[in-house]
């Protein structure tokens, strides 16, 4: 990582600062308001459209094989998010993608 | 003794908070082993999960300076991750928004996936609970999860500078994250958002300054919302 340590204060402060106010945003300020369907709509897609964006290339394009494809990796992510898709659970999910990250690592090595 | 009611409901918010830290716990050392790992100090991991209580949002900063992005879309990068929180903050406005101000403000601070959740369905259960009930009950469930969440980065982050690279609990954060993502996927309309997301981060990978998360999260959150609108219609 390049940035110095007050670029990192920085971000923590921002991060914070702005989370705060999304969090403040209709509780603190704006009241009983009704927010127009729409925005809400969109909101409500927020985790689903920015998470999985953010995994992608860390699954596929992992730093630590020097960026090429990687079958545990691949293989342990899959079983992460079946186990969660069908238990709904993420304690469940974590441990899968751990014991197959794991376990298929050691098989292979 | 008036008091008694609104104590007892503190309990019962602390009771209903404390399962939640077998999912906050392990959340949080991974979080301070990775951010120690990626080259924050340890007052500085701990001071991020302290100010922002947010671990997906954490993370996601995390993983936006590692690849050394500027601040600029660090910071807008992991406020897209804590927008959901602004509708957090709506559907609490009929149960807390009398409440005073300076309250208002630490239930703001506290008010993370699972405060909310576990609140929001105590309330709509128990429709018949007054303001200092609901207030009780509301900083009852923060009280175990806020000290647990900031406690365990600390021991992560104090953890993180002894675990060999070898490891490669770097894998702890796509893991953490898809069990984070997975049970949401509850519709058509989620999963499309979700694949479109994944493709678009993939594709647009080297769009200059990290920009292409942030296109792929608004094009994903439209479709999102157009694929819900399509389904409204139809249904009616």
């Amino acid at each position: 990582m390049s940035l110095g340590d007050a670029e990192i204060w920085l971000i923590i402060a921002l991060v914070a600062v702005g989370t705060f106010l999304i969090r403040f945003s209709f509780i603190g300020l704006i009241g009983d308001r009704q927010m127009p369907e729409l925005v809400l709509r969109l909101l409500r897609y927020t985790p689903v459209a920015v998470i999985p964006g953010l995994v992608a290339p860390l699954v596929v394009w992992p730093e630590a094989t020097g960026g090429s494809l990687d079958p545990v990796r691949i293989i342990a992510a899959a079983a992460t998010l079946g186990v969660g898709l069908w238990s709904k659970s993420m304690m469940a999910s974590i441990f899968a993608g751990a014991i197959v990250f794991y376990g298929l690592g050691a098989l292979l090595a | 003794m008036p008091s008694s009611r609104p104590k007892s409901l503190y309990w019962q918010g602390l009771q209903a908070g404390s399962p939640f830290l077998l999912v906050v716990a392990p959340f949080a050392v991974v979080f301070g082993v990775v951010a120690t790992e990626a080259g924050l100090s340890v007052v500085q991991t701990f001071g991020f999960s302290l100010l922002v209580i947010g671990g997906a949002s954490q993370f996601a900063a995390l993983q936006m300076m590692v690849e050394n992005a500027p601040v600029g879309i660090v910071v807008a990068t992991a406020l897209a991750v804590n927008l959901r929180m602004a509708m957090y903050s709506a559907s609490l406005v009929p149960y807390l928004g009398a409440a005073p101000m300076w309250k208002r403000v630490f239930i703001s601070y506290f008010n993370v996936d699972q405060t909310y959740a576990i609140s929001v369905a105590k309330f709509e259960g128990v429709p018949t609970l007054n303001l200092g009930d609901r207030t009780a009950f509301f900083f009852g469930v923060a009280t175990p999860i806020f000290p647990t969440w900031c406690g365990m980065t600390l021991v992560g982050a104090l953890m993180g500078q002894q675990i060999p690279p070898e490891w490669s609990l770097e894998f702890a954060v796509p893991i953490a994250f898809l069990a984070v993502i997975a049970p949401m996927l509850k519709s058509l309309a989620h999963v499309a958002a979700a694949l479109t997301s994944v493709v678009l981060a993939l594709a647009l990978v080297s769009l200059p300054l990290n920009t292409g998360l942030l296109v792929a999260g608004v094009v994903a959150m439209v479709v999102g919302a157009g694929i819900e609108t399509l389904m409204a219609r139809r249904r009616t």
